[in-house]
């Protein structure tokens, strides 16, 4: 162990880097055109920095994170186009003739509200859903699959409210076409500017507050229940708990990144929440290193990066690409490129060991013998 | 640990006030009076004064255009027909001297069959890649996405799909069929055909809503009776079944299909299964072109009846040229249809407008658009000024057992877009 | 009466699909607790080898018949591959197998959209599948009933095979437990190995049979996996009975909500009804003791 000022510092680091990084060299360096595309990818990241506290220090598997992205996105969508709209105007999406907007959409006119919508609806979704299941010792895969489901019910929902009854969030087409956020002019380029930082600043927030739960005890406890909860329990803890608080701020965390999208992307539809991109949100964090601080930010990051990048000239390969990063880090590395090196250093004392005649060999990885204690235990 | 939580939190406040110092910067937009609502058409006017002066280079002896169609993702196949004929047209202008003078270079990007994917390609095209001028887009959604992109930055799009109507943008030339070209039409020669009830399915998105929604407006001025109205979730999967007994169950003279891609095959597999034909109760596809036929299964369709502007079998020139081109380029079994002929005649169309004023600048595209026309396969098109529309002639047609569809009726002179059914008295409370 | 007649049909036929895309599942996650999402593409690989089959073949009917056996070869070939090469690492990882096998099923997608194209494929209706049945006076189509009888002779097949046959006695033992199964000489290796074959193969004789009534497609395994795991889920692990009942119960729920409501809708309801049925019965409708899964 080092001394106590030695590592405060170096935990003052990354903070450092990453702010030197995002305020002062990428806003140098990159076009208007690119640093927008840079603030897409911080809000995957500033999912992936709750993803990372929810399965990886907490091992529940969030396949469902697209609901609650979708839940931020739509709320911070329909307060844009309320506002651009004008006080008492419906959005121009609807028909001219609407002239009365249920209570839950008009709701979201009021900027405060919505910043408090953003974080607390899904955070609220969250905990209806985490304390039903994990009450319930839902565990691991029916955890997983009702997720989706909910993934995919949600997706149907947001296309339901925008059909034939009442057009609310326009169906399949999406919010877009804003113009303003909060009051500035989305085709200010200096505006745009303004959205990545304060995408940037968001993120390294939510990393600090990642960081500080990681640290307390509280992180130590949940760690604890994803080895094994019945020995939480007998500690006079109520795993439950445990694992709904880091589920609920995970949610908060996605919902804060939809709203986030929405003005820098300029656009949210049914595509962008439904099965297929929640799991898409995983793979970045698996990447980067699930049980790391900042292994799912830059995990993130690099896919989003990868992806705009690489179909531009492969569109097709993408896919291929992506399949293969679930089949090869998860099976092979799942303790991410983070992880690659605790690998190594693995295999080469297993050789050791080998050498000097052991037969036991240690497991791969910690997230290996994590998951087989949860196996025999449940 | 106390000292690093003082750190961390500390670096979080660095974080903030750099965003609160940055807030202050940018410009904020003035209310207008009334607090205007942006329609589409509106929105173009309140000219951005960020947008800048267009970074499109003309200089050289090349010029940039950019295609932005779906090669990957659900899309993907019908949109990459239309990338094909659009390829095929550039390199034709290209080997006849380039535009004034000028050789066609092409940037192609894959918009994936999602909408934000197209908002961020159009970006790219126009911001990073500098094209003068952007051809592609397919669903509505990808087109609504692209709107504000294209309006936002003062940039031109050249649309070549059919579509719903209620729309028009200065900086889109729209060159498919709107309604009062494709689905009044049909809906007249239906009821020439002495039909006086209707179904409606379609797919659950804006297109058949709003399709569905002017035939409602149309079928109360002409004494047609609507016997339903489905619509079925635009994942695959949907199973037909409690929707084709309504539709058997109904009885209505014909029916009305906005359905969408896969779906199609389902439906009509189970509108045989139950029994029903296309001599007692048709059905009017207005998605259905050449290209899906085979999809759908030729024994599915035969004797069904499609709305267009175009079919590979008309008999013009320009269309000989045009398959025979195609066929040549890509292979002898491939066919030509509707969407595809439209991006191709897009792109003569820009050719002769640019052409015309001299000048690749949009302004003047704008300013010189109306009145231009080109010899097209499916006959002379002239684009509309006011709304960036082209003059089409519509044609029912009826699928034939080789899996082409052949021209069953025309109407007598090309009919004027009127994107917002402004001469239908009908249509007043639509839009 | 006409209509309870036509939607208890419709809901059984819908059911019988489910049935058919859930029953393999019900083997390879209740026995093995893989999470396998690439069961869906297996059913679409069943699909495209009815459609290449057929292809061979001037007579529908002839085609799709044979197509059924090949299919379940073809389902179970991709199932035995899968297992050998990447799941038989992970059986103490069942979340990671979701994630892992979610990668197969990318790629399966885009291979299939790679070899026949996005756009979906139609296999002919046999001649003597065409048009409607007449029974008690009313009309059903034959193909639903082709899809249904299918259905019930797969499962009544399966559990007739888990009943006597030497293989099935093994794998009920594994399911129940493993480790005295092991004891008692069954190589529980080989036991998994032929369960993934047999449920991977199930998986191609849904795809077969759902030829019949939609195209198919690259994303047809995406629109039917979740509704499976639902299945296999409220009918409770490893429990062929309770797959069957769950399977259509949702599909008869399904008809009636679609009759009454859209179909978007209905899909919504019928998802909060199992969230909030699993609420009350978090095992299931029929409970085993078996290997628990994380």
């Amino acid at each position: 162990m080092k001394a106590l000022t030695s590592s405060r510092f170096s935990a003052f680091i990354p903070f450092l880097v990453a702010a030197a990084v995002l305020f002062v060299l990428a806003p140098a360096v990159l076009s208007d055109f690119r640093l927008n595309l840079l603030a897409r990818y911080l809000c995957f990241a500033i999912v992936a920095v709750g993803i990372g506290l929810a399965w990886g220090s907490g091992g529940m598997l969030t396949l469902g994170q697209g609901v609650f992205f979708g839940l931020g996105a739509y709320a911070m969508g329909l307060h844009m186009k309320l506002d651009d709209a004008g006080p008492g105007r419906a959005p121009d999406y609807m028909p001219p003739t609407t002239d009365f907007l249920p209570g839950w959409v008009e709701m979201f006119r009021s900027g405060i509200v919505t910043i408090v919508a953003i974080a607390l609806l899904p955070a609220l979704v969250a905990l209806v859903l985490g304390l039903a299941t994990f009450k319930r010792k839902v565990r691991g895969a029916y955890f997983a699959i009702l997720s989706q489901a909910l993934a995919a019910a949600f997706a149907l929902l947001i296309i339901v409210l925008g059909s034939q009854s009442g057009n609310y969030t326009n169906g399949t087409n999406g919010l877009n076409n804003f113009r303003s956020f909060f009051g500035y002019d989305l085709d200010d380029p200096a505006n745009q500017k303004m959205l990545f930082f304060i995408a940037a600043g968001f993120l390294l927030v939510m990393v600090a507050i990642a960081r500080q739960l990681r640290n307390s005890r509280y992180g130590e406890l949940l760690r604890a229940c994803q080895s094994s909860e019945e020995r939480v329990r007998f500690l006079g803890y109520d795993p439950a708990n445990v694992k709904v608080v880091a589920y609920v701020i995970a949610a908060a965390m996605a919902g804060i990144g939809g709203a986030l999208f929405v003005p820098v992307v300029g656009i949210i539809t049914p595509l962008d929440v439904g099965v297929a991109p929640s799991i898409a949100m995983l793979i970045g964090v698996a990447i980067g290193g699930r049980g790391t601080l900042w292994g799912p930010v830059l995990g993130a990051i690099g896919v989003a990066w990868a992806q705009s990048t690489l179909s531009e000239q492969f569109p097709a390969f993408w896919t291929y690409i992506q399949g293969a990063l679930f089949i090869v880090v998860i099976a092979f590395l799942p303790g991410g490129i983070a992880g690659v090196g605790a690998a190594i250093r693995n295999a080469r004392g297993r050789w050791d060991d080998r050498r000097r005649g052991r037969t036991d060999p240690p497991a791969a990885n910690p997230v290996e013998t994590v998951k087989h204690d949860v196996g025999s235990m449940a | 640990m106390k000292h690093t939580r003082r750190n961390i939190t500390s670096a979080g406040l660095l974080g903030l006030t750099a965003v609160l110092v940055l807030t202050a910067c940018g410009s904020k937009i003035t209310p207008q009076a009334g607090g205007s609502t942006t329609t589409s058409s509106s929105a173009g006017s309140a000219t951005p004064a960020a947008a800048g002066a267009s970074c499109v280079d003309t200089s050289g002896d090349s010029v940039k255009i950019g295609f932005l169609n779906s090669l990957s993702g659900t899309m993907a196949i019908s949109e990459k027909t239309v990338q094909e004929s659009l390829m095929m047209a550039a390199d034709e202008i290209n080997a006849a001297g380039g535009v004034l003078g000028k050789q066609l270079e092409v940037v192609a990007e894959d918009g994936a069959s999602e909408p934000a994917t197209f908002a961020e390609k159009a970006t790219k095209l126009i911001q990073s890649d500098c094209v003068a001028a952007v051809f592609g887009g397919w669903t509505s959604s990808s087109r609504k996405a692209m709107l504000p992109v294209f309006e936002s930055n003062d940039a031109l799009l050249y649309y070549p799909v059919q579509y719903e109507g209620l729309e028009s943008s200065k900086n889109i030339f729209y060159t498919g069929a709107t309604t009062n070209q494709q689905i009044l039409p049909a809906l007249d020669y239906l009821k020439e055909q002495g039909v006086t009830s209707l179904f409606l399915v379609g797919s659950d998105y804006v297109f058949p809503q709003t399709a569905n929604k002017e035939i409602k407006a149309w079928a109360a001025a002409n004494g047609m009776e609507i016997k339903g109205e489905e619509y079925v979730p635009l994942a695959s999967g949907a199973d037909f079944s409690t929707i084709i007994t309504k539709v058997k169950d109904s009885g209505a003279g014909a029916v009305f299909n906005t359905l969408n891609g896969d779906a199609n095959v389902s439906f009509f597999k189970e509108y045989r299964n139950v029994g029903l034909a296309a001599d007692t109760m048709p059905v009017v596809s207005v998605s259905i072109a050449e290209e899906e036929v085979s999809g759908v299964g030729v024994e599915n369709l035969v004797g069904q009846l499609t709305a267009w502007n175009y079919y590979q079998t008309l008999d013009t020139p320009a269309n000989k040229k045009f398959v025979e081109d195609f066929k040549a380029k890509y292979g002898d079994d491939r066919v030509t249809s509707d969407p595809m002929e439209a991006a191709y005649t897009s792109m003569y169309l820009w050719k002769n407008t640019v052409e015309k004023g001299k000048s690749f600048a949009v302004a003047d595209i704008q300013a010189n658009a109306g009145g231009v026309s080109f010899e097209a396969p499916e006959g002379t098109v002239t684009i509309n000024g006011d709304n960036h529309h082209i003059a089409k002639t519509a044609l029912i047609g009826k699928v034939a057992e080789d899996g082409l569809i052949y021209t069953e009726w025309t109407s007598p002179a090309p009919i004027e877009p009127d994107p917002y059914l402004t001469t239908y008295p009908w249509a007043a409370g639509l839009s | 009466m006409d209509v309870v007649v036509s939607q208890v049909f419709t809901g059984l036929s819908i059911g019988s699909i489910l049935l058919l895309a859930a029953i393999g599942l019900a083997l390879t996650f209740g026995q093995m607790g893989v999470i396998n999402m690439a069961h869906g593409e297996f059913i679409m690989a069943g699909g495209y080898t009815a459609f290449v089959v057929q292809g061979l073949f001037d007579n529908a009917g002839v085609g799709l018949l044979l197509s059924i056996p090949v299919a379940f070869l073809v389902g179970g070939l991709l199932g035995v591959v899968l297992e050998m090469t990447l799941l038989r690492r992970m059986y103490h990882r069942p979340l990671d197998t979701l994630l892992v096998t979610y990668g197969v099923s990318l790629i399966l997608q885009q291979l299939a959209k790679n070899i026949f194209g996005t756009q979906g494929k139609s296999v002919r209706t046999p001649t003597w599948l065409q048009g409607p049945l007449e029974l008690f006076g009313f009309d059903f189509p034959k193909t639903r009933v082709f899809v249904l009888v299918l259905a019930v002779v797969t499962v009544v097949g399966l559990s007739v095979a888990l009943k006597t046959t030497s293989l099935g006695r093994r794998i009920r033992a594994t399911v129940q437990n493993r480790q005295l199964a092991e004891c008692s000489g069954i190589s529980s290796r080989a036991t998994d190995r032929l369960t993934f074959f047999l449920g991977s193969g199930l998986a191609g004789i849904a795809g077969v049979a759902l030829t019949q009534l939609s195209p198919v497609n690259s994303s047809v395994g995406q629109s039917y996996i979740i509704n499976a795991f639902l299945i296999v889920v409220v009918g409770g692990i490893g429990q062929i009975k309770g797959a069957v009942i769950a399977a259509f119960v949702l599909g008869i729920g399904q008809a009636a909500l679609e009759k009454i409501y859209d179909a978007s809708l209905a899909r919504i309801i019928v998802f909060v009804a199992i969230v909030a049925f699993l609420q009350l019965r978090p095992q299931g409708i029929f409970n085993v003791r078996t290997r628990s899964l994380a």
